[in-house]
């Protein structure tokens, strides 16, 4: 058994319950302990960062302070979340005044930080704690005529190089291939989704949505699979959106890439919370569920 | 238009105080970031515009703009760029001091989206959908959201949009979150850098 503490995140309990589902349930199975952080909080996001730097700084240094007494890796499954972390990680660590002005308001709720929390993406901890022979041992449903392109997003690969490369990133790619599906190529892998403009600049955040689709379709994927909620909503409840603004009729099932664990697991599709998909993944899937 | 030289140029030490803003006279007008942009051509300025602009100490063109506010916070810019300076937290400078002078532009949303966000996380220590997307609609324009029922609407029928705050913070623990966040705006809004070290670079 390998243990971490678990910082879900806000969207893992409003518009991803699946990710968060789908993402325990693959663990149980890997024997990963995912134990949930206590009365985590929001960790403030860009929006926060950009309104009150400081006070972003703070949202995130209270989880990180609470992560820190159990003193394991604190892993994060949102992209928005695991950069948000770690950028307060690494200001903490490299600018002194931060550090002792975050020290300061810590101290105001009783709590202490000493920049000691690693904080991870579950996408790293599947790829690279487990090995790939482990995963291919516990697969039982054969994925093999399955065509799936990984669409990584932007945050869990940048700003600053971790587990992955920066413009070209694999690991999503290899897991795939570990769980017998075929890769499909696909060129935007990185592309922003256009995240939050959703709400605020709809049409140009459709423009982006309907290129990434179009260049999955365009490479034949049966699926596409992210490893982000806002990825994920973008894609998914918007895609029928997409449509109408730009003539098309895309049909793409969008998977968390822990759903389609899930699926090569032979977990069953309740569990991996499979009906909250918009687009319904049924169709494209049918005889890989578990009913 | 009067055009400033770097030497005298409040605006350009205004953003260099800024975080992430100490490299802005690193640039060499390559383009690499507006090349890496996915939304450069929306823009009123491309980054490398917007950077040159702020270096002519053209202070209202840029502030006033909706560049920095089509800024997706990709990063795919930072990690492009051959100085080493992160054009991504240029943006969020820019965001910042166009909301602290009240002259974002009209024309884009996004401020007051980041304002009820911000605002939602502080009072309840957590980001309830539904409510922070209503509070958004109903301040920006609440006839445009009708056209986003459908949306919302196959979200609620997918159980992807509780009505209710699907979690609550523990009272105390909210107390001690909100007792550390107002001490942080009493330690000052934006910070400065004068003990830097080292700014991302791009690949290891």
């Amino acid at each position: 058994m390998r243990y971490y503490s678990y910082f879900p995140g806000c969207c893992m309990y409003e518009d991803s319950r699946a990710y968060d589902l789908s993402a325990r349930a693959v663990a149980k199975v890997l024997d990963i302990d995912l134990a949930e952080l206590e009365d985590w909080n929001c960790c403030g996001s860009t929006p926060y960062t950009v309104v009150d730097e400081l006070s972003a700084f703070c949202c995130c240094a209270r989880n990180l302070a609470l992560a820190e007494k159990r003193g394991l890796d604190l892993v994060a499954a949102c992209s928005d979340c695991y950069l948000i972390l770690n950028r307060t990680n690494q200001h903490f660590e490299e600018y002194p005044e931060v550090r002792r002005k975050i020290e300061e308001a810590l101290a105001t709720g009783g709590l202490e930080y000493h920049g000691t929390v690693k904080v991870r993406h579950i996408l790293d901890v599947v790829a690279n704690d487990i090995s790939s022979a482990d995963i291919k041992a516990k697969i039982k449903v054969d994925l093999s005529d399955l065509k799936v392109a990984p669409y990584y997003g932007c945050q869990v690969i940048r700003p600053k190089p971790s587990f992955d490369d920066v413009e070209y990133p694999e690991s999503m790619d290899r897991l795939i291939e570990s769980l017998g599906a075929q890769v499909a190529p696909y060129p935007l892998k990185t592309r922003c989704c256009g995240g939050s403009l959703i709400l605020s600049e709809q049409d140009v955040a459709l423009e982006l949505i309907h290129k990434l689709l179009d260049n999955a379709m365009s490479n034949g994927a049966d699926c596409v699979v992210t490893v982000c909620p806002f990825c994920h909503l973008n894609l998914d409840a918007y895609q029928g959106v997409a449509n109408r603004k730009f003539k098309t009729n895309f049909r793409l099932p969008v998977l968390f890439f822990t759903q389609l664990m899930g699926i090569a697991f032979g977990i069953e599709s309740k569990e991996l919370g499979l009906r909250e998909n918009i687009v319904p993944p049924e169709k494209a899937l049918a005889r890989y569920i578990k009913r | 238009m009067e055009i400033k030289t770097e030497g005298n140029n409040d605006f350009i030490k205004e953003i260099s105080s800024m975080p992430g803003g100490e490299k802005i006279n690193l640039c060499i007008q390559c383009g690499t970031c507006s090349g890496s942009c996915p939304n450069a051509n929306k823009m009123d300025y491309t980054p490398r515009e917007l950077i040159a602009m702020a270096r002519a100490g053209m202070r209202d063109q840029v502030l006033s703009s909706n560049s920095m506010w089509l800024c997706l916070s990709c990063y795919m810019c930072t990690v492009r760029c051959p100085r080493g300076i992160v054009p991504t937290y240029i943006m969020h400078a820019l965001e910042h001091l166009a909301m602290r002078h009240h002259v974002s532009s009209p024309r884009t949303r996004t401020p007051t989206l980041y304002k009820v966000f911000s605002k939602t996380v502080h009072d309840v220590g957590y980001i309830p959908r539904f409510g922070c997307m209503g509070r958004f609609y109903l301040q920006v324009n609440p006839f445009g959201a009708i056209k986003n029922i459908p949306v919302a609407l196959s979200l609620l029928q997918h159980g992807r949009m509780p009505i209710t705050q699907a979690r609550k913070l523990k009272p105390e623990s909210l107390r001690q979150f909100q007792a550390i966040l107002d001490k942080a705006e009493t330690l000052g809004r934006h910070l400065e850098r004068k003990e830097l070290k080292t700014l991302i670079s791009g690949r290891t």
